[in-house]
């Protein structure tokens, strides 16, 4: 089965870190995510850009709303991601209004850009959750 | 990372959110100050053991609340005379804790509280230093670090600014220039305080910036005025100025380890390492910089930033879209009209078209920047590259009269150095 981690933490401080803070927490997470990366098991891993750096595509009744900043609702649950490559926001957004417009009723689409950590290799197994 | 780090950053975090509020409900920055202080004492001493709150600011809003009300009331027993307006919220401070989030106003408190540090009447270094005290919660000795002054010097001029500020607040009438107000401002007034911190910001980081090469402390003060930027940006999401301004200070920040070699001398922007240059912060920057593009309404703060991004996105120097910076700074040269900027598309255009127009740019502002070093050292490196090597030499020597530091010196000096070098 290929899980999703999702990690919750208060930006602020994070992003406050000192470079040698910084780097021995990506060390020790290094550490942990090497026997997975050597057994082929690790996905994409990556740090989200603040908050900030952050847009929402908001589908309701009407054409989609493109808002700044992150995604702030409480009544609507995390179910699902996609990461990929665009040239621009534009192309991004655009992308999330044609997935709004496939998905019926209302939805939003955070668009957060990211750092990557690790490309992932990680190939659905036979178990998995295809 | 331990308990107690992890506290200090959670208490730095919440501070402008907690102290806006604690502002708001006392009118007064000492009694704010006093009331934060012992919150973030019992925060110290509680959230060890009990770990810390789901919320902190309001943790220590709700706590600071109390313990002012405190000091107000002892206060009050012993002056016979209370002021008015130090009660005039204390039934509002007294109310149930459900209320304490306070989520309406929280955004109009952090920006009051750094709006209040902008008295047009203090000079820049004190709003400077006052907002990193009471803003970003610097130490005294923090702050007289990065501008290279004793502690006993900062601490009066902090001590001068706010007394300023607690004079101007007393003596004028609401409305009166240079008084805050603490009513929720409208949507004008808001627009006027976003732009005056937005403009404070940008002076705590480029003192930072200019200082850089003399004291490696004085990074410090980038580094907060990002955190500031960032602040103000979650608060108010959809400003594309303030994209802006974030996006022009990530990317200048972005280039901190290739700016000087090691001898401290100043590399310039073509000849530095890009390989130093950040790429994390860049990143982030262009990622903002889209965003406020898609506002379709430009400001001086994007129109700098475009630029810094231009020089980011080229893997080397010759790489430069130098026709499109140059199509920048002349939007810039409309917008906010300087022979500064003039002066920066004249080595925009020096790039594009070549150093006679560059020379003959430059020489339409030749009269207001007479007194100022970069004009004459650009100026004597367009006489180089054109070949007019005696007036670039005294276009050198005149910069080296004019340098604010020895690495700025000892940079032109290595330029008349090149002037010998270069055939005629």
């Amino acid at each position: 089965m290929l899980y999703a981690i999702l990690c919750y933490a208060h930006e602020e401080t994070v992003f406050a870190w000192s470079k040698d803070e910084e780097a021995a927490v990506m060390e020790k997470l290094y550490a942990l995510q090497e026997p997975l990366a050597k057994a082929g098991k690790l996905g994409p891993v990556g740090r989200l850009m603040p908050t900030t750096a952050a847009t929402t595509v908001r589908k309701g009744r009407d054409e989609p709303l493109v808002l700044d900043g992150p995604f702030a609702e409480t009544k609507e649950v995390l179910l699902g991601f996609y990461t990929a490559e665009f040239e621009t926001l534009d192309e991004a957004v655009t992308f999330a209004k044609d997935l709004s417009a496939v998905n019926p009723g209302s939805s939003s689409y955070e668009i957060r850009p990211f750092y990557v950590f690790h490309p992932g290799d990680a190939q659905v197994g036979a178990g998995g959750a295809s | 990372m331990t308990d107690l780090g992890w506290i200090e950053l959670a208490l730095t975090a919440a501070r402008p959110q907690a102290l806006g509020a604690l502002l708001r409900y006392f009118r007064d920055l000492d009694t704010a100050e006093e009331a934060f202080q012992e919150a973030c004492l019992r925060a110290i001493r509680t959230w060890p053991d009990k770990g810390p709150p789901r919320d902190p600011a309001a943790w220590l809003i709700f706590v600071g609340r109390n313990s002012g009300v405190d000091q107000v009331r002892k206060r009050a027993k012993n002056e016979p005379l209370p002021e008015e307006a130090a009660f005039s919220d204390l039934s509002d401070a007294e109310e149930d804790i459900a209320d304490r989030l306070d989520n309406a106003h929280y955004r109009d408190d952090i920006l009051r509280l750094m709006f209040i540090c902008c008295h047009p009447e203090l000079p820049n270094t004190q709003q400077i230093a006052l907002s990193l005290r009471i803003v970003s919660g610097l130490t005294v000795p923090q702050i007289a670090k990065a501008f290279l002054v004793s502690d006993a010097a900062m601490e009066q001029r902090i001590t001068r600014a706010k007394a300023r500020i607690a004079r101007a607040q007393s003596e004028k009438r609401p409305g009166d220039k240079g008084v805050v107000g603490f009513e929720a401002p409208d949507a004008y007034e808001r627009a006027a305080r976003l732009k005056t911190v937005a403009a404070m910001i940008y002076l705590v980081f480029n003192e930072g910036y200019s200082s850089g090469v003399n004291n490696p402390d004085s990074l410090t003060l980038c580094e907060e005025a990002i955190r500031l930027v960032r602040i103000l940006l979650r608060i108010f999401p959809a400003e594309p100025e303030i994209m802006g301004l974030a996006t022009l200070m990530l990317l200048q920040h972005a280039r901190a380890g290739a700016r000087f070699d090691e001898a401290g001398q100043i590399i310039l922007l073509e000849q530095q390492d890009r390989s130093l240059w950040d790429k994390k912060l860049i990143a982030e920057a262009l990622a903002m910089l889209d965003k406020a593009v898609r506002h379709r309404s430009g400001g001086p703060y994007q129109l700098q930033a475009a630029i810094a991004a231009l020089h980011a996105r080229a893997e080397k120097p010759e790489d430069t879209d130098w026709w499109q910076i140059d199509l920048l700074y002349q939007a810039l040269e409309h917008l906010q009209p300087s022979p500064v900027v003039t002066l920066n598309r004249a080595v925009a255009v020096s790039k594009a078209e070549g150093p006679e127009e560059a020379l003959a740019l430059i020489a339409t502002v030749a009269a207001p920047l007479d007194g100022y070093f970069y004009f004459h050292g650009v100026r004597g490196g367009l006489l180089m590259q054109a070949g007019q090597k005696a007036e670039a030499r005294e276009a050198f020597d005149r910069a080296i009269s004019l340098a604010n530091s020895p690495a700025e010196a000892a940079h032109i000096r290595m330029q008349i150095d090149r002037l010998g070098e270069v055939g005629t």
